[in-house]
């Protein structure tokens, strides 16, 4: 993992100083309401429905075991005992006191964490594969890349105040587990034909309102190049993107306007004057980049390890753990286990704090002290040797985070919705605990296969409902909460955005439309052909006809 | 009337008058003919330009005006301008960047409008040195401003644009 030099901490304790000032010019009037809004943003914090939220950055989901145990803390002694995962795999406390904030960021500084950049209209939390480093079909490993471009846009003083948000995530795998493709600036890993290592770039994607996939603006970028790159294309975003209306102001409706064409041919004469100039990254940079991801620490492990087979072999509630929630690994006596924030009955992505230090104490035990955030909300622990997953299983099981659902219908990506969040037109929690308890049974989902069930509470898609292979959107409908079901939304190399089957529901009926769209599936599915593709396959029209009825 | 701005971090009294955009030509000439320096909106200095003398006419530039009109005089113009309506438009940032690294201006530069003590630190660190706050900020209060970080940030400068991969502390 990166561990911060002498700069980084001194950035991050200055802006605990600079951020305990803004506070105390707020409180005593000082400093203005609009004057404060975009500070506090830009240091993660909002004001809630119900209390001040803080937004915590887990830089491209990677967290060591001693910050998830200062994670607890802080829940534990600023909030009401858990935190919520996100999305953008960073961690939301939804119970915070305004005037202790400074104090929260001065704790984070302390273990090399910060809020920097989890809101505003600036570059967010990078984001990457969660199996990066350790996924068997990965070209090299993003983080060195993403770690590079943390440093590069860490309050970047010409960008701080852009048009709107700006995403960003870097992705390694063969497979695309970071959906790059619905991001501001996607990169994939790309090794050209002379062994040359590089990224193949995607501009313009995104979801909330209008959502779209992103476009392959170079299909080659030399690595050295990524910064200059980067940088060309945030300031022609930043000269030209839309002022005028937050709801056209993301780097999509500028890529639209001016085509993708357009907007290459200004990006390429930004990047004509900076290519090959000061902002090349060195060799070196990489070579040390790289030496701080590497674990070369990890004795060798057994693929064919006793203790594991026999527990395979012996034991059913195991075996479909395993067959759930156990990625492989490049390395095959390893594995990378995937802890699931998905128990029915808990808000889907949120850990206790007695969950996190557990976490910890088995990230340390089993998983070489780290841990990683999904962006579908789960924990993972990408270094675990096959000889340890029984025990490592009977731990999850005790903390409640041994569901063996990951991938299934049960595994909801969901927003806080009308909850706790003020933007939201509708509450998504309990629609998802009704969705949860309705599929509990195993069989039933195991027999349903992967499905990817996303919930957002408002159309500014926290819970990326437009990639759902089943999408539920919280809607307001005279001041009452509807939900929309969009079908045949999928992220990786076959990225598409769903579409809207049809009039909106009101919460009751949702398990029941799932209900219904599973039996078309079932009825008319192919042999090992899962949900998702079905949709593809068939096409609205059948899915439409069971749920409406013929007429609709 | 002068009024205070913050010049390379100290308080200074402001030499340059202004001209506003929908000034008379009666009231442009009386100001030419004073003799002092003059502070123009980009359409006056353009239309005006052959009569000024150069190193006494400064030029304010919005954002919407690009740069293409300034930098065939970058050599000659001793102040640019630019105007932030709000403190949250960013344009300005990257008119800076461009003017002092991509075309190596190196007159005065100076932030005017909605200019905030909060984002003096940014706005010196893109390449202004001077600026004219909005009038309800403390002038004095926010000199503290340039040492809000002793850190300094990237930017695609220097050595591996000054990426930080040594050291690491505990």
């Amino acid at each position: 993992m990166y561990r911060y030099n002498e700069t980084d901490q001194r950035l991050v304790d200055d802006r605990v100083v600079q951020f305990r000032d803004q506070m105390a010019r707020f409180l005593d009037g000082r400093l203005g309401e609009d004057e404060f809004r975009p500070l506090r943003l830009q240091n993660g914090l909002y004001i809630q429905r119900h209390a001040p939220m803080l937004r915590v950055a887990i830089p491209y989901g990677t967290l060591a075991a001693y910050q998830l145990r200062k994670l607890a803390d802080i829940a534990r002694r600023y909030d009401r005992g858990y935190g919520h995962f996100t999305t953008r795999s960073n961690i939301q406390f939804n119970w915070v006191r305004l005037e202790e904030t400074p104090d929260i960021l001065a704790e984070l500084a302390a273990v090399q964490m910060h809020a920097i950049q989890t809101s505003g209209n600036c570059i967010r939390n990078i984001t990457t594969d969660q199996f990066a480093g350790v996924a068997a079909d990965e070209l090299f490993d993003p983080r060195p890349y993403c770690e590079i471009v943390r440093q590069w846009s860490t309050l970047a003083p010409e960008f701080l105040f852009l048009p709107r948000k700006f995403k960003i995530a870097i992705a390694g795998g063969e497979e695309d587990r970071a959906a790059v493709r619905f991001h501001d600036i996607g990169a994939r890993a790309r090794v050209a034909e002379d062994g040359r290592i590089g990224f193949q770039v995607f501009v313009g994607g995104g979801l909330g309102r209008t959502p779209m996939v992103g476009q392959c603006i170079k299909d080659f970028l030399p690595r050295e190049e990524l910064l200059n790159y980067f940088e060309a294309i945030l300031r022609v975003y930043n000269r030209y993107g839309r002022r005028d209306n937050k709801y056209k102001a993301r780097i999509k409706i500028l890529v639209k306007d001016l085509t993708l064409d357009g907007f290459g041919k200004e990006v390429e004469d930004e990047w004509a004057w900076s290519r090959g100039g000061e902002g090349v990254i060195a060799e070196q940079t990489f070579r040390d980049m790289e030496a701080f991801f590497a674990r070369n620490d990890l004795p060798p492990a057994d693929p064919a390890d006793p203790i594991y087979a026999a527990a395979l072999a012996g034991n059913r509630a195991f075996a479909r753990w395993v067959e759930r929630n156990v990625a492989a690994h490049r390395d095959p006596g390893r594995a990378i286990v995937t802890l699931s924030l998905k128990k029915s009955g808990s808000p889907p992505g949120d850990a206790t704090a007695e969950q996190m230090d557990g976490v910890a104490e088995l990230a340390e035990r089993f998983g070489a002290g780290e841990i990683r955030v999904s962006h579908e909300q789960n924990l993972v622990l990408p270094h675990v040797a096959r000889r340890d997953l029984p025990a490592l299983w009977e731990g999850a099981r005790a903390l409640g985070l041994a569901t063996p659902n990951i991938g299934l219908l049960t595994d909801v990506v969901c927003c806080p919705g009308g909850d706790f969040c003020s933007l939201a037109n509708a509450r998504s929690i309990p629609v998802a605990a009704a969705v949860q308890q309705r599929f509990e049974d195993l069989d039933y989902q195991f027999d349903i296969g992967p499905l990817e069930l996303n919930m957002s509470g408002c159309v500014n898609a926290c819970g990326h409902h437009h990639i759902g292979h089943i999408g539920i959107l919280g809607v307001d409908k005279n001041n009452e909460e509807y939900y929309q079901v969009t079908i045949g939304g999928r992220e990786g190399t076959r990225a598409a955005i769903g579409k809207v089957i049809g009039p909106a529901f009101a919460a009751q009926q949702i398990p029941y439309v799932i209900q219904r769209l599973l039996e078309v599936y079932l009825a008319l599915r192919h042999e090992g052909e899962i949900f998702i593709d079905a949709v593809e396959r068939l096409g609205l029209e059948p899915f439409k006809t069971r749920v409406y009825g013929g007429g609709a | 009337m002068s009024v205070a701005i913050l010049k390379h971090g100290e308080i200074v009294a402001d030499r340059w008058q202004s001209v506003a955009a929908d000034a008379s030509p009666a009231h442009i000439a009386e100001c030419m003919a004073a003799g002092g320096p003059l502070l123009l909106p980009l359409p006056l200095w353009l239309s005006h330009r052959a009569e000024l003398d150069p190193r006494r006419a400064g030029v304010l530039l919005v954002a919407e005006d690009g740069l293409d009109a300034v930098l065939p005089w970058l050599d000659d113009i001793p102040l640019i301008a630019i105007h932030f309506p709000v403190f949250t438009d960013g344009r300005g940032y990257s008119l800076a960047r461009l003017l002092r690294s991509r075309h190596g201006y190196r007159g005065e530069l100076r932030a005017v409008g909605d200019v905030l003590r909060d984002q003096l630190y940014f706005l010196h660190r893109c390449g202004f040195d001077a600026f004219a706050l909005r009038t309800d900020q403390a002038v004095d209060e926010a000199r503290t401003a340039f040492a809000d970080y002793s850190w300094a940030p990237l930017g695609g400068r220097g050595e591996s644009g000054g990426l930080r991969h040594n050291e690491s502390v505990e």
